[in-house]
């Protein structure tokens, strides 16, 4: 119980202090409906090209925006020492970092509501499944918010998070299969889009809106769920190694 | 439990750098313990492994027979230092409470990590910002406090849990006269009312005044240990003439020892050295020879010995530098 009245607190004053922020709330806002209405636009309202980069507009929300804040926002924490600080608490540092990333989670979460509402009002997305769109964009936004805990604990300043952020985001959204199949691009780039996180979300994600799918729903599953753990145990490693060294 | 901190062996480096060369010490229960030495001494990273934000390193190969040990409550904190961190509470040297966040506010925060139900989280912050004289400004953001409001709250933040153990690191640096006096009454109080606290500061007179026993940590060795009547015992009565100059000739300790054989001279800094008061020391003999070897002498001030000259005497040449923070003035 004593746990979860730390774990609660932690999340409910990141939720206050950080992603309800009218900063936060209107880049959670503005950058998925600047996207959104950007490639609705060039679609012209044609169904069948809006289900079609749904996918890629959900997954780019989702990154950006978890990646984005969550960077900022420990690294900012391990600035002002406050972090350190949550360290000395009793909580377990597996539950103190998962009640640090839930807010993340959950602001990615909210963003990829943008483009799915939007597109509600443009298309007909009755056939969309989805149980597997929830549990898709669920992992994504943990294994986004997952690579930027890793970001943040392996770096010392806010613009460093910044800068480390899109060096994996922009190679990610061309290598992920989201806009370009990855059956189009060149051979040798093949490897390195599997060992990418979004691309089993966004597999799984144009199987749950388009129907179809490069890998069977099992892979994309156990592969999101292990890049989940790996940058979890990752990050916790980091902790521990560079604050109590 | 007599003995709240036990060390023994206690090594760390940083790169090839020992911040901290085999300290021992032990810190009994309901006393302020003074660690005392300038900045880079190694005060803060004796405080960070002994809470558990950094793990020791092990004893160098050269020293086989020796080995670390460091308990705190009773708890072996090389095997458990999760278990020790919910017994302490740790001020550090900066603050680190959330800017955005009310004092009432962020120790209700603080006390929730501690698995504090609301209303009890409640009461205990209202009864803490009592006790440390905030309750006017509780409401106010954090960020908004002065130096002085912000340590209090620092102090409180940390006391949430009831801790038996204190860590305060250099708890009234850079406070105006004000603030500081009100923090070392803070810390008179708590002692009062039973919590052991381990104390670093380079304050000499701080210490003086709230220590009962201090230890004095120099590049990362310990000096002596010691209640601080018997520090002061050897140098009780004594006088020492200070005096303020212009820069000093080469050769001048030399030439001094020359004329004053059996007076001690320390140079505290380029235009500042202190002699012992003897009566074959005359001030203007004294004068009369400094300017004769063509220093320029500003001031000459008869001074009572003190903890400084204690430390002085343990530390030699190293007190410069603690002299060197004295001279920025003592809050």
């Amino acid at each position: 119980m004593k746990r979860w009245i730390a774990f609660w607190n932690i999340l409910m004053k990141d939720v206050r202090t950080y992603y309800l922020k009218p900063p936060n709330v209107s880049w959670g806002l503005l950058f998925p409906l600047a996207w959104t209405g950007m490639f609705f636009l060039r679609s012209q309202a044609n169904a069948r090209d809006i289900l079609s980069i749904l996918t890629g507009l959900v997954c780019v929300s989702v990154l950006f925006g978890t990646t984005s804040l969550l960077a900022v926002t420990i690294t900012f924490e391990k600035k002002n020492r406050t972090f350190e600080r949550l360290l000395l608490s009793p909580l377990p540092l597996n539950w103190l970092v998962l009640a640090k990333t839930s807010g993340g989670i959950l602001f990615g979460l909210a963003n990829a509501l943008v483009p799915v509402l939007l597109a509600c009002f443009l298309t007909d997305l009755s056939k969309v499944g989805w149980g597997q769109f929830g549990v898709a964009v669920f992992l994504l936004a943990v294994s986004s918010t997952f690579l930027g805990l890793l970001i943040a604990v392996s770096v010392s300043e806010v613009f460093e998070a910044q800068a480390f952020s899109n060096f994996f985001r922009f190679p990610m959204i061309f290598l992920c299969g989201l806009f370009f199949p990855i059956s189009r691009l060149p051979f040798f780039l093949w490897p390195l889009s599997f060992i990418l996180p979004p691309t089993y979300g966004a597999d799984l994600l144009h199987g749950a809106i388009e129907g179809i799918q490069l890998f069977p729903g099992w892979l994309d599953l156990t592969a999101l769920v292990g890049f989940c753990l790996l940058l979890f145990f990752l990050s916790l490693w980091n902790i521990r190694r560079r604050w109590i060294l | 439990m007599d003995r709240v901190i036990v060390v023994r062996n206690l090594w760390k480096h940083y790169g090839e750098t020992a911040a901290v060369k085999g300290i021992s010490f032990t810190v009994h229960a309901g006393e302020i313990f003074g660690f005392l030495g300038p900045n880079g001494a190694g005060k803060t990273t004796t405080i960070n492994l002994l809470t558990g934000l950094a793990r020791p390193d092990p004893v160098p190969a050269e020293r086989p027979e020796e080995s670390t040990e460091l308990f705190v409550c009773g708890i072996n904190l090389l095997k458990h230092p999760r278990a020790v961190q919910h017994l302490l509470g740790v001020v550090p040297d900066e603050n680190n409470l959330y800017p955005e966040l009310s004092g009432y506010e962020n120790l209700c925060f603080w006390a929730s990590l501690y698995g504090i139900r609301k209303k009890e989280r409640q009461e205990r912050a209202r009864e803490l910002l009592n006790t440390v004289n905030l309750t006017e400004v509780a409401r106010e953001k954090f960020a908004n406090y002065s130096r002085g409001l912000k340590r209090r709250l620092a102090i409180a933040a940390a006391l949430v849990h009831r801790p038996g153990l204190l860590f305060l690191d250099e708890p009234t640096t850079g406070l105006d006269v004000a603030a500081a006096r009100s923090v070392r009454r803070l810390i008179t109080q708590l002692h009062q009312a039973g919590t052991t606290i381990f104390l670093t500061t380079h304050y000499l007179e701080e210490a003086e005044r709230l220590c009962q026993r201090l230890a004095f940590i120099v590049s990362g060795r310990l000096g002596r240990i010691d209640t601080v009547s018997h520090l002061l015992e050897p140098v009780q009565g004594k006088q020492f003439l200070e005096v303020l100059c212009g820069p000093l000739p080469p050769h001048f300790q030399e030439v001094f020892s020359r004329v004053y054989p059996e007076v001690s001279l320390l140079v505290a800094g380029p235009g500042r050295f202190q002699v012992e008061v003897s009566p074959r020391l005359k001030v203007p003999a004294l004068v009369q020879f400094l300017e004769t070897e063509g220093v320029e002498v500003l001031e000459v001030k008869r001074k009572q010995a003190s903890l400084e000259d204690v430390f002085v005497e343990i530390t030699g040449i190293e007190a410069a530098a603690i002299k060197q923070e004295k001279a920025k003035g003592l809050p």
